[in-house]
């Protein structure tokens, strides 16, 4: 599975993108943030606040719901602010 | 048609492009964000805009094709910049043409509204205090919003 982060998501984790392999139990959008939560102080400061954390699967926005499959990219971004 | 890109743009050559070839147009609409000099009480020294490459093309396109789902429209325009801008500076650019006015000045600001909530860009401010991300405006979102039916 393909990680993108952006913006504070980004500077906060120190990562603009990674390749992982979730443990099983990682089915769905809302495991898998728990699982990234614990992955280290990064991970967690930029993960804390779910409310102002934004999921795009394969380029759609998705609800914490979404099922998950192996060859997906995932995006973390704050809310947007173009324009 | 949608760009995304880091140069500048030519409002006049753009809306002069888009309307050359087709007599059916009597309205064109048009929306230009510039980067303001302040941040409530902190000067802006420049503003970066960071993108995601793929999506912001995919949901401009979903955002265009909304708009001409909804008004009649002959010919529409997305350009979006992103990298380092200085004050003053155009961002984006948002044209819209039709037959008449309303469709044209109706989409146009849907366009900007949706564009505003759904399209992933974010800004970074370069103040005196160093770097600040921009946090998204709940009007923005009511703004997006107005345009859903309840």
């Amino acid at each position: 599975m393909r990680i993108l982060y952006f913006a504070w998501l980004r500077t906060k984790i120190g990562l603009a993108e990674e390749r992982v392999e979730p443990p099983e139990e990682v089915t769905d959008v809302a495991s898998l943030l728990r699982w990234l939560q614990g992955r280290g102080p990064g991970f967690a400061a930029a993960l804390q606040d779910l409310s102002v954390v934004r999921v795009a699967v394969n380029q759609d926005y998705v609800k914490p719901s979404h099922r998950l499959s192996r060859d997906d990219e995932v995006a973390l971004f704050p809310p947007v602010t173009g324009g | 048609m949608i760009r995304v890109q880091r140069e500048d743009f030519d409002i006049g050559a753009e809306i002069a492009g888009l309307t050359a070839a087709n007599r059916r147009i009597g309205g064109v609409a048009s929306f230009v964000g510039l980067v303001r000099e302040m941040a409530g009480d902190a000067a802006i020294g420049a503003m970066t805009l960071e993108h995601y490459p793929g999506m912001t093309e995919k949901k401009l396109a979903e955002i265009e094709s909304e708009a001409c789902r909804r008004w009649p429209l002959d010919a529409s325009l997305i350009i979006h910049r992103y990298g380092r801008l200085e004050p003053g500076e155009r961002i984006v650019l948002v044209v819209t043409a039709s037959a008449h006015r309303e469709a044209a000045l109706a989409s146009c600001a849907f366009l900007i509204d949706w564009l505003k909530t759904e399209a992933p860009f974010w800004k970074l401010e370069e103040t005196a205090a160093g770097g600040k991300w921009v946090e998204a405006r709940t009007s923005d979102a009511a703004a997006a919003k107005r345009w859903t039916p309840d």
